[in-house]
């Protein structure tokens, strides 16, 4: 064992590779992506890793693995989970013989998500045991155990971080590569009676299911990280508690000293319930706190606990309005809320009202072709009516001014059915469908295989940046690599639009204004389902190296370039009005020089 | 409350600035110490353009990974505004290390609320106190080093001068520079570290050592 320096997600790889996992597949999203890089970058031989098209293709392949006997490894973001919902729902029946385990990172605030959703709720849903980590150590120790729990039960079981434990640091103790358990799969052994799911095995299974989880609930008492611990020490006789679990544990932590008589419940596996621990919890106590992010489930459980076993003691938490019922906690939010509810007394320093200060919404990347894409449709298409329905990933920021072209944005690739169902009511719009070629891979085929089916009339616009950016830049089908380091064929885009039918289909640099222009206005007018797609790489990953300038004796301070592009390398002189161009930021990718009207802007080359 | 034994700081900027960069070389300078680190740092959508932080906390007695408002040590910021933004998380007493040339967002041309450089600058000389307020010329530490790529390391050379990073001295920050920056960059983030000196304004002694 050694101590290394590694953020939550690495230290959960590191864990899974202790336990000597098989197959790791995923698919990325905040705040989970880092736990399949890692097993990428520090796998050893036979370790199979990959980036799944989406959630519930990872989840099926790590499913397969452990049917054969493996032990595999799927990670996703909280919402990759509803995405991965059908085939988890009926794995829980049908179960697994090598160890499973689901990592599902939820993302309180939200910080860079679509929902505030709960895994541990979606856990007690599906009747998988969830482990909940309070730190990337306990996080490393819990991937080790969670194998251990899958195997042995023949389920999977789902870990659930939070952001602040994927991303917070720490000096972890791990295993050596030398150390590593290995682990020999046995292979898939046939029996129609045990993979096959119909619903006679189903009766049978979710009879078994329940059974299981009501032992299991008696066991996890005694699971050494669900714990009772008291500030005051254990003779003491607190009539106060507090129940936590996950990140708000150390806030708890960081408000509570010895001054403080309280007996603090921490629980690590909301599902099961360990519900004799919490007997013993609430026994002697007049009231408790539950402190919790995202839903009340220990809160929920706590109250069930008291009308089951004949408990007076009061439940306080996000149901009774005594923690914020939504958004992440804070070491101060927890700290407040503990205040009311000792009756502490601390001195508040008041801060004196700052000056109005710039707000700093994510934006588009200096030279990002996204925006030259969006500028191309706006522009063609000025004086119309029309629908611009938006998707995630970087590419949503277009809905920033002053490109301000995103209309709707719902879940990954949402936005082309959309974009059908607006026009079935309004027929005289022109509609668009704005895509990343992640997210075509990842759910948007299946959307425009029913547009063009059902006689839709609409745009698909395909944003081909050749990666996946949002999230980090990852790989996928149309890049031709592998997370196992292959080169292999692309899956062309093109080629899938014609084989579903499409006859329009025309790619364009989005960098050629004129060229772009020409063609949405060209596209836009034909029948039916119909695409572009925008072809330029994300300029993260292409590094360019050429820089534009701006001629300060022939630019004009119209600022035509600032108000419609909004590039970040474009600053206009509060002074003179002039614009200057920021050569640490700018790309060179031309966009502004093309729509100067004086042509005071040159010096930039395009990719 | 839990002792407090750690050290607390803040590093806050704008996404691209290097704050994660900047807090993984502090946490590497406060292990060559042997002293545990946690950290907790913005990551995700946030990182184009938009305000990050990394908490980092040096030292034995911390729990969390994030500081809590009004416990922080010191601040140290790669963008006026930004130390700002992150005043509240300043304990009384606790030292501000700013750069002084502000990063104008999109929003400020485009119809957000402008930057008003003057009012921050005095609001942050009026509430941190000119004794514990440290401001970086960073134009002038461009100049010298003939890049800005290097500012967050300017900054922190310049928090270590002004004694803000508790344990962690300017020797430390150079081991760490040394263990983990790459050979291209190495020189220019020693000579970010050490050459900042004379670029720094601030009114407390230890800065002239
Ligand atoms: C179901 C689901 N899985 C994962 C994510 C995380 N996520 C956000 S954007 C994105 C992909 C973006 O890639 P792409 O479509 O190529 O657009 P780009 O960011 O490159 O512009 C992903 C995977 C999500 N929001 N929802
Ligand atoms: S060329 Fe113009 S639009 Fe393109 S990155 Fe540079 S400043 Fe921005
Ligand atoms: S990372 Fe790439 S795709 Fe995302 S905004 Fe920047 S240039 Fe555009």
């Amino acid at each position: 064992m050694h101590r290394e320096f590694m953020m939550g997600n690495e230290a959960m790889a590191l864990g899974a590779l202790t336990a000597g996992v098989n197959v790791v597949a995923g698919y990325p999203g905040t705040p989970s992506t880092e736990v399949l890089e890692t097993v990428a970058r520090r796998r050893p031989e036979g370790v199979y890793v990959e980036w799944s098209v989406n959630e519930k293709a990872a989840l099926e392949v790590a499913a397969g693995a452990a049917y054969a006997g493996a032990r595999a490894l799927v990670t996703m973001k909280q919402v990759g989970l509803n995405v991965a919902s059908d085939p988890l729902m009926s794995l829980s029946y049908i179960g697994v013989k090598g160890g499973m385990v689901v990592l599902v990172a939820d993302d309180p605030g939200p910080i860079s998500s679509q929902t505030e959703q709960d895994t541990r709720t979606f856990a007690a849903y599906a009747k998988l045991p969830i482990l909940d980590p309070s730190s990337p150590s306990e996080a490393y120790a819990m991937m080790c155990e969670a194998f251990e729990l899958s195997e042995e039960l023949g389920c999977p079981v789902i870990v659930r971080p939070t952001t602040r434990v994927d991303h917070g640091y720490e000096d972890v103790l791990v295993a050596g590569p030398e150390e590593w358990a290995h682990h020999e799969a046995e292979g898939f052994v046939r029996d129609p009676s045990r993979w096959v799911i119909f619903p006679a095995l189903s009766v049978r299974a979710h009879a078994a299911i329940e059974r299981r989880d009501a032992a299991l609930a008696g066991r996890l008492s005694g699971y050494a990280r669900n714990t009772v611990t008291q500030t005051a020490g254990p003779d003491a006789r607190p009539r106060l508690g507090v129940a936590t679990h996950g990140i708000s544990a150390t806030y708890v932590a960081e408000n509570l000293g010895e001054k403080d008589d309280v007996r603090v419940l921490r629980v690590a596996t909301p599902y099961p319930f360990p519900e004799d621990l919490a007997a013993d919890f609430l026994d002697g106590l007049d009231e408790v706190l539950c402190v919790e992010e995202l839903d009340p489930v220990i809160e929920r459980a706590l109250v069930a606990t008291c009308g089951r076993r004949g408990l007076t003691v009061k439940i306080c938490g996000k149901l009774t309005g005594d923690i914020q019922p939504s958004g992440e906690n804070t070491v101060e939010s927890v700290g407040r809320a503990l205040d009311a509810f000792l009756g502490r007394q601390t001195a508040v320093v008041p801060t004196p009202a700052p000056p109005t200060l710039p707000v700093r919404p994510p934006v588009l990347c200096a030279g990002c072709p996204h925006r030259a894409s969006f500028y191309a449709v706006k522009r063609a298409m000025r004086g119309r009516k029309t629908l611009f329905c938006g998707d995630i990933g970087c590419y949503t920021l277009g809905n920033a001014k002053p490109l301000d072209m995103v209309d709707t944005c719902l879940c990954m690739g949402a936005g082309i059915n959309i974009a059908q169902g607006v026009t079935h009511v309004e027929p005289d719009t022109t509609a668009f469908a704005f895509v990343g070629d992640s997210t075509f891979f990842a759910s948007g085929i299946t959307g425009v295989v029913n547009a063009f089916y059902n006689q839709a009339n609409m745009t698909l616009v395909v944003l081909d940046n050749s990666t996946t950016a949002m999230t980090g830049h990852q790989p996928h089908p149309g890049t031709g690599r592998t997370m196992m380091g292959q080169v292999v064929e692309k899956v062309s885009i093109e080629r899938v639009l014609r084989a579903i039918g499409l006859t329009v289909v025309e790619t364009v640099d989005p960098l050629d204004l004129d060229a772009a222009v020409s063609a949405v206005r060209r596209v836009a007018d034909e029948p039916g389902v119909k695409a572009i797609i925008f072809r330029s790489p994300c300029v993260v990953l292409a590094k360019p190296q050429s820089t534009s300038a701006v001629d300060a004796e022939r630019c004009v301070g119209c600022q035509r370039c600032v108000r419609e592009l909004g590039c970040p390398a474009l600053v206009p002189d509060d002074a003179t009005g002039k614009v200057r161009i920021d050569a640490a930021q700018c790309t060179g990718c031309t966009l502004c020089e093309q729509i100067c009207p004086t042509h005071a802007i040159s010096g930039g080359e395009r990719l | 409350m839990s002792e407090r034994r750690c050290t607390n700081v803040i590093l806050a900027g704008v996404g691209g600035q290097g704050a994660v960069l900047a807090s993984k070389l502090l946490a590497r300078a406060a292990m060559e110490r042997g002293l545990p680190v946690k950290t907790a740092e913005t990551i995700g959508m946030a990182q184009r353009g938009g305000s990050v932080f990394s908490h980092v906390r040096l030292g034995e007695g911390a729990v969390s990974p994030l500081i809590g408002r009004g416990r922080a040590d010191a601040i140290v910021a790669f963008e006026p505004a930004e130390a700002v933004r992150q005043l509240p998380f300043l304990r009384a007493g606790g030292v501000v290390v700013t750069s002084d040339v502000p990063v104008v967002p999109v929003s400020a041309a485009t119809g957000g609320p402008a930057y008003d450089l003057s009012a921050i600058m005095s609001y942050l000389h009026e509430h941190v106190g000119e004794k514990n307020l440290a401001v970086v010329d960073a134009a002038a530490a461009e100049a010298e080093l003939g890049t800005a790529r290097a500012l967050n390391v300017v900054l922190l050379g310049a928090a270590a001068r002004a004694g803000a990073l508790g344990p962690v001295t300017l020797d430390d920050l150079a081991a760490a520079v040394r263990a983990t920056v790459s050979p291209r960059f190495l020189d220019l983030d020693l000579a970010a570290l050490h050459r900042a000196k004379g670029t720094v304004t601030f009114a407390r002694s230890c800065v002239q050592k």
